[in-house]
């Protein structure tokens, strides 16, 4: 032992209290160990959750032991449907970074972050928007919300000669709907709406003014979505198509192909239209030229993560968790995006010598979209048949659109979203075979499409398909063109070129390849 | 003393590195550079259109030797850089002024 600095009984009185302090420890652990007999734990789970924690007062008859647990009962199914919506919101939200990674990737490296920062504030400005006017316009008269409590809270549908347009109640979700049940309500709804005004900042990447698309971001989540979305969800006209009209069950759409997908497709290519393409895609004779995205790894990412969310988009549009129907829609949809991955994969493949990556990608995405709306009324080979046409349709759609009609679209957003959004729509009214949507807006009877002889339902479908057309591009074209005249909606040609990151952001994407960086004092 | 300029392919780097290594020349510079000779460059897809990638990446190889050892350089680069192929690279050389190592102060050929 080194040569120790203290006197010997220092060190003797050192050595004294370790060992004072071993036999302590020694005690303390034998106290520990005899200590918990007193109360076993349960490594099983058998004896955990059970009467005891179910609080019946001493001396209850049995009708008040019964009406006790007819409480707790109630209480537990509603808590089911809070956990569910709850899991919905946040595998939804997570979509977001989907888009983020997706669209970024397929964009040149100049303008990554303009195009992150987009899909970004979309949904800072969206919820905004959303929370002030949009949720009052879309749900204000959409009834009790039987799975989350029941109360009849939102119930002021503005209406004309008994059809619904939109809602007056909820705006800022003040007064009487503060209310737990339609907040979680709000969170699932918003986040869907975020969807749909997220998908245009793709197809108008690359050349459009930030300050524009800000104002747009308003205009989508406070407006346009909205009132669209009361007609077919907040028990407006189109879903009353049903009760009024005996066409089928009025317009359906589960979980938002046309609500969702085509609204933000189809605003999209109003979009692309008045913004014109990017500098340098056509050439003088109209051939496109190739602008390749910088990073096609995270965009495949970004789509994998789509497809995680996905499960939620869908599932939890049951907003039921008790309705187990919900194990047919997961799977259902997990089979429209794979046969439309394969099938974009081995269509590409076969036109063009190669397994494009970006388009088996946007396969995928366009079997999610396509099976979006129909998701709940089909079976599981409905949802391949779906799927593989989507994954197809996607491709010859994205060909269409930039070789014939000279739309520049960067990722593909009006080929995916907004053709097979209404693919979806229509989808519904032919393959729905009557296993499922018993009452959905007030009509009896199971959901069925015209292979099961539901020809009504169909037409309902194809009404709902025109109306999403014509009103989005009524509604979306006006916008851009005003737009543009009062304040422009593009950047300037050397702004476009030098790229939008360090013009309209104010810096690079990736800091770290700028040479010479020089601090400024 | 000779500056032998190797634009080479990437991919045969660290062989040349090697072969370099043994005939007493470890210290070398390399560049990332882009270009083609005859050949026109890659052809690409991107969605279904065709795009030309003109200029192909190179890897290009600095390292200055004594006279009396270019011939024994060159042949190096040349054995292991060569596949036969287009786009196998080109070497040039060029006359030296002065070297001078920075750590010692050394002129001439104590600096290579």
């Amino acid at each position: 032992m080194a040569g120790s600095v203290f006197p010997i009984s220092a060190r003797d009185r050192k050595v004294k209290a370790y060992r004072l302090m071993m036999a302590l420890v020694i005690v303390a652990v034998v106290i520990c160990c005899f200590g918990s007999l007193a109360v076993a734990g349960d490594p099983t789970g058998t004896s955990t959750g059970g009467k005891t924690d179910v609080a019946v007062p001493q001396g209850s008859s049995p009708s008040q032991k019964a009406a006790t647990l007819q409480d707790e009962v109630g209480h537990n199914k509603i808590s089911i449907n809070f956990v569910w919506l709850f899991l919905g919101a946040c595998l939804v939200f997570f979509m977001q970074a989907g888009f983020a990674l997706l669209e970024t990737g397929f964009c040149q490296k100049k303008n990554a972050l303009h195009v992150m920062m987009t899909n970004f504030m979309i949904f800072g400005i969206g919820v905004c928007a959303f929370y002030f006017i949009g949720f009052g316009l879309m749900f204000g008269g959409v009834g009790p919300l039987v799975s989350l409590g029941g109360k009849a809270i939102l119930n002021h549908e503005i209406t004309i000669g008994g059809w619904g347009f939109f809602g007056g109640k909820g705006f800022a979700l003040s007064g009487p709907t503060y209310d737990v049940g339609i907040f979680l309500f709000f969170l699932f709804q918003v986040v869907f709406m975020d969807t749909a005004a997220t998908i245009p900042t793709g197809a108008l990447a690359e050349r459009w003014k930030f300050s524009a698309f800000c104002i747009f971001g308003v205009f989508m989540a406070a407006f346009a979505y909205p009132v669209f979305g009361n007609w077919v969800w907040g028990g407006g006209w189109l879903a009353q198509l049903g009760v009024k009209a005996h066409l089928g069950h009025g317009y359906l759409d589960f979980a938002g192909s046309s609500v969702v997908h085509a609204m933000g497709g189809l605003a999209g290519l109003m979009g692309i239209i008045v913004l014109g393409p990017r500098f340098g895609k056509f050439k003088k004779d109209g051939t496109p030229k190739a602008i390749p995205g910088h990073n096609i790894p995270i965009a495949i990412v970004g789509t994998i993560l789509l497809v995680f969310g996905w499960f939620g988009f869908n599932s939890v549009s049951t907003l039921n968790g008790g309705d187990l129907r919900l194990g047919i829609v997961a799977t259902n949809t997990l089979l429209a995006s794979c046969f439309g991955a394969v099938a974009a994969m081995l269509y590409m493949w076969k036109k063009t010598g190669h397994p494009d990556p970006s388009m088996s990608a946007n396969g995928c995405l366009a079997g999610l979209v396509a099976i979006t709306a129909p998701c709940a009324y089909v079976s599981g080979w409905g949802s391949a048949i779906i799927g593989s046409i989507a994954g197809v349709l996607v491709c010859v759609a994205v060909f269409t659109l930039e070789r014939r009609f000279k739309i520049d679209d960067p990722v593909g957003a009006v080929a995916v979203h907004g053709i097979n959004g209404l693919w979806g729509a229509i989808a519904l009214g032919i393959f729905a075979d009557g296993t499922y949507g018993a009452g959905v807006n007030g009509v009896s009877g199971t959901v069925r499409g015209a292979l099961y002889g539901g020809w009504s339902q169909l037409l309902a479908q194809l009404i709902g398909v025109a109306t999403c057309i014509v009103f989005v591009c009524v509604v979306f074209y006006s916008f851009f063109r005003i737009q543009d005249r009062i304040m422009g909606i593009r950047v300037a040609p050397d702004v476009e070129l030098v790229g939008l990151d360090t013009t309209e952001m104010g810096m690079p994407a990736y800091t770290d390849e700028t040479p010479d960086l020089m601090i400024i004092d | 003393m000779k500056k032998v300029e190797a634009i080479v392919r990437p991919e045969k780097i660290d062989r040349i590195l090697e072969g370099l290594s043994e005939i007493g020349y470890p210290g070398i510079t390399i560049t990332e550079v882009k270009g083609h000779g005859k050949q026109k460059g890659l052809t690409q897809q991107w969605r279904g259109n065709e795009y030309l990638v003109k200029f192909i990446p190179k890897t290009k190889i600095e390292v200055v030797v004594l006279d009396e050892d270019l011939h024994r350089t060159i042949d190096v680069l040349v054995r292991l850089s060569r596949t036969g192929n287009m786009g196998d690279g080109k070497i040039f050389v060029t006359h030296v002024e002065e070297a001078v190592r920075v750590r010692t102060g050394d002129w001439g050929f104590k600096a290579i």
